[in-house]
This record gives C-alpha cells, sequence and structure tokens, in this order.
C-alpha cells in the first residue's frame, strides 16, 4: 500500500514540476542571447573579417554557439582572447600563443595612381588622400586588416612589422624552465 | 657571454633549497640518533625503508611526469619528507608501514599536487593520518625502550625479523604511551596523580625522550635543540613554534590552575607526544604555512588550540597530526586575509591620506 | 609611528625599515681610491637627445657646426624636460640614431660629437654668487644647465625644485645612501668634494624657500660621514644636518630614507611633497653647485667602473657620452672574462647586451661581472619560504604575484601590489629557488601597458568604424533626399562625379 502511494506521490510530483518547467520555457523565455550583446561590445568593432566572419556581429554569435575559438579575433591579440575565455568560461592555454607581429600598412608614394579605391574600403578612415594625388596611411588608425593591400591597382600598399622603438619595446617573459617539480 | 636578455638583480645570497634541506636533516639527526639507539635495530631498519622509499617514489613520479629526477633528488626535500614520516612512525612497525606511509606523503601528498611548492596539506602528517586511521593496530603498538645494548634489545636478526616479518615478540614488550595511558586513566575515572604514578612517569625521562613513543618523537630536548639550531641558521622563524607551544603550555595552565586533578601540567604536554617534532619540523613547513609572520603566528595558535583540545577532551591520544592538517586547510584563508601592509595604503589597501595641511 | 604594523613589531629591529637584504658590498676595490681625473677623451661622444624624464630635446645646433665645451646643443621641450650640452669643444658630425644604453640597445636620436681636443669653455660668469639670486631664479639655472637626478632616476632636477618650492617643504633630504653593491661614486664625491655638496644643498635651500636639510649616509661608509660633517659644521650655516642611516639594501630607496630620517609615510599615490619633504642626490647638490656658482651645464659625472673582470677599478670624472667601452678599457677590463655587462648596480641596474652604447647623465656605474659574480642558474619551483615576503621593503607578496603572472592572471597580480613594486631585486636577491621574481613584474607590467594600449586602440577603431558609418549613412540619405527633390522639380539627373564614400 505504502509503496502504491509512494509511487503515485512521487509520479505526480515529477508531472508537475516538469510542466511548470515547460511553461517556463515557453513563457519565460529569453528572446536573444544577451551574451552575443556583450561579446559584441568587446570586439574592436572594425568589421575587418580577419576572422573569416562577415563582421563582429556574426562572430560573437559563433563565439557565443561554440562555434569559433576564443583566438579568432588577430587585432584584438592575446588580450582579447584571454577577456572572451573569461567571459565564456572556456580553458585556454594562452602560453603557447604569441600575438602576431603588429602590422601597418604603408604606401609606396612611387607607387600611387590616386585611384582612392583604397579610401573607399578602409572600415578606419585610415586612408587619406585626394583622387589624382598621392594617399598616405595614418598609422595610428590602421587596423592592418589588409583590405586596402587587396584592392590596390598597382600594389603600392604592403604591410609593414610596426618598428620596436624604445618607448614601445617591453620585457619579454622570463623563459624558467623549472628544473624539477 | 649569456645573451639571454635578463632583468636585475644579477647577484643573489647562496641560499639554496639544497641548503636548507639539508640543515633540516642536521638538525633532525640528534633525535633520530637517540631514537634508533633506544629502540634498538628495527627501528634503524624501519628508518631505512621509509627513506629509501620516500626517495624512490620521488623519482619514479618525477620520471612519470617526464620532471629531471636526478636535479630534484638532489635538492633533498624528499629526503627530509621521508625523515620525517620515519621519525613519526611507531618504532617497530613493520616494513611496509614505512613503504605505504611513504607513498601516501610523497605520491599522495605532494606529487599528486603538481610537486614541490604545490600541496595543501603537509605531506609527513597526511602520511601519518592516513597510516592511523588505516591500521590502528600497528599505529598504536608502543614498544618499551630497549636501549641497543641492553637485555631487553632484539639483535639484528631478531630485529630484522620484526620489521621485514612482522612478528613481534612475545607479551611484554608493548605498552601505552604517556598521552594514551593517562587518557584512558581519566576517562576510567581514575585521578591525574594516581595515574602519573602508575604510567611511571618522570619529567626528566620524558624531556629526555626515555619513554615509549613513535621512533623519533619522544625527546623534546633533542627537538628543541635541532629546532634552537634551525632558528639560528634561519630556515624557520620563530613565530609558529612558539604560538604553538605557548598556546598549549597557556591553555594547559590554566586548566590545571582550574583543576588539578584532571588536567596535566604544561610541562607534560610540552614534553609528551609529537608537539616538540610538529612545533619545530612539521607545523614549520614552508609550504603549507601561511607567508606572513602575522598570519604564522595565527596559524601555530591554532595548530596549538587544537593540539590541547584533541589531547583533551578528543577520542585520540594524540592529535598533532590532525591539528596541523585542519590548520593547514586553513592557510589559504589566513594567507587570503592576513597580509602585510603595503607602504603607503592602509590595510584595506587603498592609498592613505594626505597628512593635513598639505595641498 | 606611521610605518608601524605587525609584521614591522614582530620582525624586530627599527620598525621605520622593513625588509631589505645585506649584500656582499663588494665595495672595496674603489672605494679608497680617489676619482680619477686624468680619462682621455674619447675619439667621439654620442650624445642620446633623452638622458632623462620627460620629453626627447631638440637639437639647436646643425651637422658640422663648430661647438664649444658647455655649450646648448639641444633645447628641452615642454614642462618635463631638460637640455643637451657639449661635454668639450668640437665639431657635430651627425644627428642620428645610435644604439641606447638600455637592455635592448635600441637606437635612439643622438647627436655625435667628435672632440677636438681644444677643452675650449664657451663665456661664462667666473663666479656666481647664488644667494644674490632669487629662488626661482635658482630653478631657471638649474633647469638650462640640463641637471638631472644623478641617482639614476634622472627626473629633471628643476621641475622638482619648482615643485618643492611651491608645496613650500620643510626638509630637504639629501640621500647619501649608495646601498647598491660596487657603486661608490657618492662616497668619493662626498670624501673629496664635501665643501661643494654642502654648498649645492644651501644652494638647493635657497632656490626652495627652505631652512633645513638632513644628508642620509650609510654607516658603511664613517670616511664620507665625517668629511661631510666637518664640511657641514664649517660652512653649514647650522642648516645642514648629517645622519648615519643603518647599512642595508635598499636604503637608498627614498621612501625608506624619508621613512627613516624624518618618520613619514608617503602615501602611495602621493610624493614626497605632500609630507613636506623633497628629496635629491647628494652628486646633484653637487651638480646644483657647479651650475650655479660656476655656471658649468652638466657634462660630466663621477661614475664606478667595476667588477670581477675589471682589472683596476676606480671612479671616474668621465665626459657625458663617452663610449662605455673605453671607459672599461682605461680601466684594463677583460671581455673574454665578461659574462654581464651592467649600466648601474647589480641589484637593480640594465643588462647592457655590448659595451658600444655610451654613458648617460643617469648612469651611477658601469659593471663588467665574471661568472662567479653572476652565479646565475636555472630557476626551480618556488617553496613558498615567503623568504621574499620577508625581504619586500613595500610589503607585497612576491611569490603570490609571481604565480599569477606566471598562469597568467595578471589582474590578480595586480591585487597582491603589482603596481607598488619598485623593482628593488630583494626577493629575487634573496630567492633559494632562484627565480627571476624581478624580472616577472617588469614583464606583467609592461604587458599590462601594452594591454591598456591596445584598448585604446580598440575603442579608437570602434569610435573610427561607427563615425565612418554613419558618415555613409548620412550621405546615402542625402543623395535621396535630393534625388527626390529632383524627381519632384521634374529635373534631369546631374552627371556622376566622384564621391569620396
Amino acid at each position: 500500500m505504502y509503496i502504491l502511494f509512494a509511487a503515485i506521490s512521487l509520479a505526480a510530483l515529477g508531472l508537475g514540476l516538469g510542466f511548470l518547467l515547460g511553461a517556463a520555457s515557453r513563457y519565460l523565455k529569453v528572446e536573444d542571447n544577451p551574451l552575443i550583446d556583450e561579446i559584441e561590445r568587446m570586439m574592436p568593432g572594425s568589421q575587418c573579417g580577419q576572422c573569416n566572419f562577415p563582421g563582429c556581429r556574426p562572430a560573437a554569435e559563433a563565439l557565443v554557439a561554440g562555434e569559433a575559438p576564443p583566438t579568432l579575433c588577430p587585432p584584438g591579440g592575446k588580450a582579447l582572447a584571454e577577456q572572451l575565455a573569461n567571459k565564456l568560461s572556456i580553458e585556454l592555454d594562452l602560453s603557447g600563443i604569441n600575438d602576431q607581429v603588429p602590422l601597418v600598412a604603408r604606401v609606396d608614394e612611387a607607387d600611387c595612381i590616386g585611384c582612392a579605391r583604397c579610401i573607399k574600403l578602409c572600415p578606419t578612415d585610415a586612408l587619406v588622400g585626394a583622387p589624382k594625388m598621392i594617399h598616405v596611411v595614418v598609422a595610428d588608425a590602421c587596423i592592418a586588416c589588409a583590405k586596402c593591400v587587396e584592392v590596390c591597382p598597382t600594389e603600392c600598399l604592403r604591410m609593414h612589422p610596426v618598428k620596436t622603438t624604445l618607448r614601445s619595446w617591453r620585457w619579454p617573459k622570463p623563459e624558467t624552465a623549472l628544473a624539477g617539480a | 657571454m649569456n645573451t639571454h636578455l635578463l632583468s636585475a638583480p644579477f647577484t643573489r645570497s647562496d641560499l639554496q633549497i639544497r641548503s636548507i634541506m639539508l640543515t633540516v636533516v642536521v638538525a633532525m639527526m640528534p633525535a633520530t640518533a637517540l631514537g634508533i639507539f633506544i629502540f634498538g635495530w628495527p627501528a634503524l631498519f624501519l628508518f631505512l625503508v621509509t627513506v629509501l622509499s620516500a626517495l624512490w617514489f620521488e623519482g619514479a613520479c618525477l620520471k612519470l611526469a617526464g620532471k629531471p629526477a636526478q636535479a630534484t633528488l638532489a635538492d633533498g626535500s624528499a629526503l627530509v619528507t621521508g625523515w620525517l614520516i620515519a621519525l613519526t612512525l611507531p618504532p617497530w612497525a613493520p616494513w611496509w608501514i614505512g613503504v605505504v606511509g611513504s607513498f601516501i606523503g610523497i605520491v599522495v601528498g605532494k606529487q599528486v599536487f603538481g610537486g614541490l611548492g604545490q600541496n595543501l596539506f603537509n605531506p609527513a602528517m597526511l602520511a601519518r593520518v592516513a597510516l592511523l586511521v588505516s591500521f590502528p593496530l600497528e599505529m598504536t603498538t608502543w614498544i618499551n625502550t630497549a636501549p641497543v645494548f641492553s637485555a631487553a634489545a632484539p639483535s639484528f636478526e631478531t630485529g630484522w625479523a620484526i620489521t621485514f616479518g612482522g612478528r613481534l615478540p612475545a607479551d611484554g614488550v608493548t605498552g601505552a604511551t604517556l598521552l594514551g595511558w593517562i587518557k584512558t586513566e581519566l576517562s576510567q575515572g581514575r585521578k591525574l596523580n594516581e595515574s602519573l604514578v602508575s604510567g611511571d612517569f618522570s619529567l626528566f625521562k620524558s624531556l629526555l625522550g626515555w619513554t615509549r613513543g613513535s621512533l623519533g618523537e619522544t625527546s623534546a630536548l633533542l627537538l628543541a635543540g635541532g629546532g634552537g639550531w634551525l632558528l639560528r641558521k634561519k630556515v624557520i622563524t620563530w613565530h609558529i613554534p612558539l604560538s604553538m607551544l605557548a598556546t598549549v603550555a597557556l591553555l594547559a595552565s590554566i586548566f590545571t590552575l582550574a583543576d588539578g586533578e584532571r588536567y596535566p601540567s604544561p610541562l607534560f604536554h610540552l614534553s609528551s607526544g609529537s608537539l616538540m617534532l610538529a612545533a619545530f619540523f612539521i607545523a614549520t613547513d614552508y609550504v603549507t604555512s601561511p607567508n606572513s609572520l602575522a598570519g604564522q603566528l595565527i596559524f601555530g595558535a591554532g595548530c596549538g588550540l587544537i593540539v590541547f583540545v584533541i589531547r583533551t577532551w578528543g577520542g585520540y591520544p594524540e592529535g598533532v597530526g590532525f591539528a596541523v592538517l585542519l590548520m593547514n586547510s586553513l592557510t589559504p584563508v589566513i594567507d587570503h586575509y592576513v597580509r602585510p601592509r603595503i607602504y603607503g595604503r592602509d590595510r584595506k589597501g587603498r592609498p592613505l591620506e594626505l597628512p593635513e595641511g598639505r595641498e | 609611528m606611521a610605518l608601524f604594523d605587525i609584521q614591522a613589531l614582530w620582525t624586530g629591529g627599527n620598525n621605520r625599515i622593513r625588509g631589505g637584504v645585506h649584500p656582499e658590498p663588494r665595495k672595496e676595490a674603489t672605494a679608497d681610491r680617489p676619482i680619477d681625473l686624468g680619462f682621455p677623451l674619447p675619439p667621439m661622444l654620442y650624445l642620446g637627445l633623452q638622458q632623462h624624464v620627460g620629453q626627447p630635446a631638440e637639437p639647436v645646433v646643425n651637422v658640422g657646426d663648430h661647438v664649444l665645451k658647455g655649450q646648448l646643443l639641444a633645447a628641452s621641450q615642454g614642462m618635463i624636460s631638460a637640455p643637451i650640452h657639449a661635454p668639450t669643444s668640437g665639431v657635430v658630425v651627425d644627428i642620428m640614431d645610435y644604439p641606447s644604453a638600455h637592455p635592448s640597445a635600441l637606437p635612439t636620436p643622438s647627436l655625435l660629437l667628435e672632440p677636438d681636443g681644444e677643452e675650449h669653455w664657451i663665456d661664462r660668469p667666473e663666479k656666481t654668487d647664488p644667494f644674490s639670486l632669487s629662488p626661482e631664479e635658482i630653478s631657471v639655472r638649474v633647469g638650462a644647465a640640463g641637471v638631472v637626478g644623478l641617482g639614476g632616476a634622472a627626473f629633471p632636477s628643476a621641475v622638482k625644485l619648482n615643485l618643492g618650492r611651491r608645496t613650500k617643504i620643510h626638509t630637504l633630504l639629501i640621500n647619501g645612501g649608495e646601498c647598491e653593491p660596487y657603486l661608490t661614486c657618492d662616497d668619493r664625491l662626498m670624501r673629496e668634494r664635501a665643501k661643494d655638496a654642502v654648498d649645492g644643498i644651501l644652494i638647493m635651500l635657497h632656490g626652495l624657500g627652505c631652512q633645513q636639510a638632513i644628508v642620509g649616509i650609510e654607516d658603511n661608509k664613517p670616511e664620507a660621514y665625517e668629511a661631510m660633517r666637518s664640511a657641514a659644521a664649517d660652512s653649514g650655516q647650522g642648516r645642514v644636518e648629517i645622519a648615519l642611516v643603518p647599512s642595508l639594501y635598499p636604503m637608498g630607496w627614498d621612501k625608506q630614507l624619508i621613512g627613516y630620517l624624518t618618520g613619514k609615510e608617503v602615501p602611495a599615490d602621493g610624493r614626497a611633497t605632500d609630507v613636506g619633504v623633497l628629496m635629491h642626490n647628494v652628486g646633484t647638490a653637487y651638480a646644483v653647485q657647479q651650475a650655479i656658482r660656476y655656471g658649468k651645464p652638466l657634462i660630466s659625472r663621477i661614475v664606478t667602473v667595476s667588477g670581477g673582470a675589471v682589472g683596476a677599478p676606480r671612479n671616474i670624472e668621465a665626459p657625458i657620452g663617452a663610449p662605455l667601452a673605453n671607459l672599461l678599457a682605461h680601466c684594463d677590463y677583460r671581455p673574454e672574462d665578461t659574462v654581464r655587462y651592467v649600466m648601474g648596480g647589480p641589484m637593480m641596474g640594465d643588462a647592457l647586451p655590448h659595451p658600444n652604447v655610451p654613458l648617460v647623465k643617469g648612469a651611477c656605474g658601469i659593471l663588467a661581472l665574471t661568472r662567479e659574480e653572476v652565479s646565475a642558474s636555472d630557476a626551480k619551483s618556488c617553496i613558498r619560504c615567503s623568504r621574499c615576503v620577508t625581504a619586500c621593503p613595500v610589503g607585497l607578496l612576491p611569490l603570490e604575484m609571481m604565480t599569477r603572472i606566471r598562469a597568467g592572471q595578471l589582474e590578480a597580480a595586480l591585487g597582491y601590489g603589482l603596481k607598488d613594486c619598485i623593482s628593488c631585486g630583494s626577493c629575487s636577491y634573496v630567492c633559494p629557488s632562484e627565480i627571476p621574481l624581478v624580472h616577472y613584474f617588469k614583464y606583467a607590467n609592461g604587458e599590462l601597458l601594452s594591454r591598456d594600449q591596445a584598448n585604446h586602440k580598440a575603442e579608437q577603431t570602434k569610435r573610427l568604424a561607427e563615425e565612418r558609418q554613419a558618415r555613409m549613412a548620412r550621405h546615402k540619405a542625402e543623395a535621396a533626399a535630393a534625388a527626390a527633390q529632383r524627381k519632384a522639380a521634374g529635373k534631369p539627373k546631374p552627371k556622376l562625379t566622384e564621391e569620396a564614400a
């Protein structure tokens, strides 16, 4: 007798709670994942496409869906990768990853014909110049997405590594191959 | 020329891990020698088995982990751990107690956490407590003192049989330690003074170490001397030993004054069990004790408190192992909250207020 | 007491000092030998345009100009800067990028001066009475003479004097500590030129509008103490007190010295002037005296050349811009025995990849160290002995910071006081596992700076991209509106012109 009562009551409890959960999942559903917005805000926002996604929002959506690793954004570098990994609670071993050498675009003035195709493309307006005049790159604004390089008809635009100066030099991480445990 | 980019400082003190470990070994030698002397050949065999198996386990773990075994073994930390485990074992325990103890201490208590510097609990105490709980009979078989050249001492062959054969000789060689005796007597309602007499308590013998106990923990004097040597060599600071011993002594004094019939004197507490060994050699273990000096005071006081509580009211006669383990678990908490005050900031880390009258 | 805390109390000793270590002084080789004034002029002097904190100086001479000794070569720029003067007469051969005296030896704009051997001074007044000048004028002249902090920080001294005068400090502290091993330049200066140093201190007091100065000298320099004491007794006008401080590294850390001499603690986000004191190195006081009384700009400094690989170590009064290799050769150094070149002291100095870099204003010492002296082997695991905690004069937890930095958790390391680290090296000195703690902290601070800059750039990028998109949308809307208007008015479409997108 008691077993019958126990079975019925537990089954009823299970059914009741399950019904409540189902109702909640329908009526209290969150429309959009707010995480995607937060991740998108952390991205550089230049829609450069180096991550192979058509813009920062699709990249954020892929991150949240788990289809892309936190290291997907070259302009964001290691710093952004660590922040994304923290946000998404992903274990990430960043020690093996080196930031790619920072690059900056430069116009070779001898070859520039002033066609202004690069200026129209640059997502951060880092290219300055008038039609039929030599163009120049504003190095501070350049995010090294290399779109200008692809479109230049005379190939006068090239990516160069940013030179380290005394101001930008940083101490490297100590290589301590610890002897023994 | 070393073109590897390094930062200052380009000079350093002579201090090495190895020199620290060797100083600890030297400090433990007198008490160990006495222990082997008064308990005979089996004690020596057990000691050697424990220490050698500790070294072996450490080497095996390092090899498994792909780390350079030779260099790490040479720094002496496994030697010290194995030595300490040996000192806390009953002197005529069978050889496998030593091996299992070393396994638990080195492999489970240290290497599994990541090796030197990574463990949370004191490896020697972890080993001892695990053995005590798992093998209570072997771990509470206390032997009468039988100095090497006396009639009661086992010969080489008998000693071998005791340690490796597991065969204790006939009755009459075992008994309870003082702490154990007092606890059972008090629980049966007898007065403290009578128990001390019937238990053959002599303060002199307790201090010297001529009593039943673990292999190396009986001699309060020799251990305190070794501890003083460590202090002099600046291997340990006085904070943990003093706070631990002072807490026990203080609590013992209070309770003795309150009821001398039930609670033993401070000197009794200080000279019995493994309190001295723990105060100078075990609780002061670098890895598992707090970083700051103020934190160490709290740690030592906590150890002393728990030791006294367990000895007086707990189920076990000796509480040192548990006390150290419990305080080890609190070390990260102590470290988190008790930090030195940073120059220019208050205790909460905010910059100090500007003095009045300055802009 | 401001520095009172449990740790200081229980470590015993003086509770105005915390932590610190006692490295071997290694000063015997150079401490008793007089300053060598006979260093021959090298064939070329390399004068970096930035030998100070702040904006680099701008050249005011051209390539090919002949200049006189003490002539202004580069002028200071902006509020915090210092000028560069010619250490000797000669010809400006080039203004180019030349390797800097820095661990990276990266090139820095430098002015190359070829001495002509004449040592022809510019016209300058024979002698000036400093006390006839106004305090503001003193600062102006100190600035014009290019005097910077000669203890190594190379901060423009005029700016500090102005700050001290504005905030009405009550005590000038002079740092005669020199706690680094090997270095004895301040020791010799105080022994040989105590009178000039005291004169400089009085001039500084006048420039600050302050009434009293205290000179702190470590007690391992009894001769220097005696020389300064008698000079102060003779000509200090009762305003210059000479005090002995315990020999400890880093006693010369300005905040430690302030705490010991005045008992005050400088707040973390404040300066020494916030507690009413200002500190200058004793060498700087001497340079101020030379500048004000004799009109001599800062063109040379006393530098200790020492180390196991140096055959004849000594202090040299050397011209700024002299190649370190020449200075070392003058002292019979053995490059084959040198494992490390250090500019400064062994605890906080910079390792140089080679000695072909010039002497700069802030260089107190040049060391050629042998393998035995450097003793660097591989780091082992941290055994959590917490000797680093006891040694840290600032009260940080080096072992915790290092563990966090190794795991890449830089924000967590900040929580243990990373920003307050003064890189004194006491922790690394004392670590039995030979872990390069200070290197970790320097790396972490640099990494955090880089991340800040990267964040800035990311925000800037976002802003630029948004502005661009807004602009494009606006243009589109305007074009649509114009087209709609034309349609409504029945006008034909105009010729398409090339619009910038």
